[in-house]
């Protein structure tokens, strides 16, 4: 597992049912792209997040396939439909197998 | 200077030969893309891609892309050491087909979006961003 992995995400405490509300993550990352050598001119092996999912209530709102040319630090911003009150489940999965998550509870205002 | 038949012939396939260089560098993001669509055609427009005309450091480039009634969505760096970037697929919940991340480019080149819509056909579109310092280590 990459060190120092800590996923934020920022999603409204409540909403209209119905609502689509704006969903911003981060997760601190380094993506080594796999393209880069060390001093010795020996490349740095690949390691990266290869996937990001969210789920609300067990509904798939975005499921993201990445490659290297993601930035260090993958940053998503995306609109959810929000039909319930429920919680939000977000995951990342590490190319080493680690799989990271948040979760993040809403309420229907 | 005389030249023989096998001399004329000779440097017509060497100039052909140059002419088709630049496209090959393309090859590999056509072959992402190709692999995406399945062969299919892919047609201008419904996709709109959003990117800096001038992004001074190719580590992290915004992209912003949408594209109304996509279920998927394919990223493309044409100028990349592997054009792939990412491909968001939408599920039910997503209110819209659109999503900002971040990405890295090599140099100067076109990023293309290509959109899978909920039909089954294809849009795309492309944005040019010039690279200041490039995004892929050295």
């Amino acid at each position: 597992m990459a060190s120092g992995v800590k996923p934020r995400v920022k999603v409204p405490k409540t909403a209209a049912a119905g609502e689509a509300i704006t969903i911003k993550t981060l997760i601190s990352h380094k993506m080594e792209s796999g393209q880069r050598k060390d001093k010795e001119g020996n490349v740095i092996p690949r390691s990266i997040i290869n996937r990001f999912t969210c789920e609300f209530n067990g509904e798939m709102v975005i499921d993201v396939t990445m490659e290297p040319a993601i930035s260090t630090n993958p940053y998503f911003q995306f609109e959810a439909t929000v039909p319930e009150a429920g919680e939000f489940v977000f995951t990342w999965y590490d190319d080493d197998g680690s799989v990271y998550d948040e979760k993040k509870t809403i309420e229907i205002a | 200077m005389e030249l023989s038949r096998r001399e004329t012939l000779a440097l017509g396939l060497g100039a052909a030969f140059l002419t088709i260089m630049p496209l090959r560098a393309n090859a590999a993001a056509e072959d992402a893309i190709a692999a995406f669509t399945g062969g299919a055609d892919v047609a201008d427009g419904g996709v709109t891609l959003t990117a800096p005309e001038i992004a001074e450091n190719g580590n992290t480039v915004p992209i912003e892309v949408s594209a109304p009634g996509a279920a998927s969505i394919l990223i493309v760096a044409a100028g990349n050491p592997e054009p792939g970037v990412a491909t968001f697929n939408f599920g039910p919940l997503a209110a819209a087909q659109a999503a900002s991340t971040r990405i890295r480019l090599a140099g100067t080149q076109d990023v293309i979006a290509v959109a899978k819509m909920a039909d089954g056909s294809f849009a795309k579109a492309s944005a040019t961003v010039k690279v200041t310092i490039g995004g892929c280590g050295g």
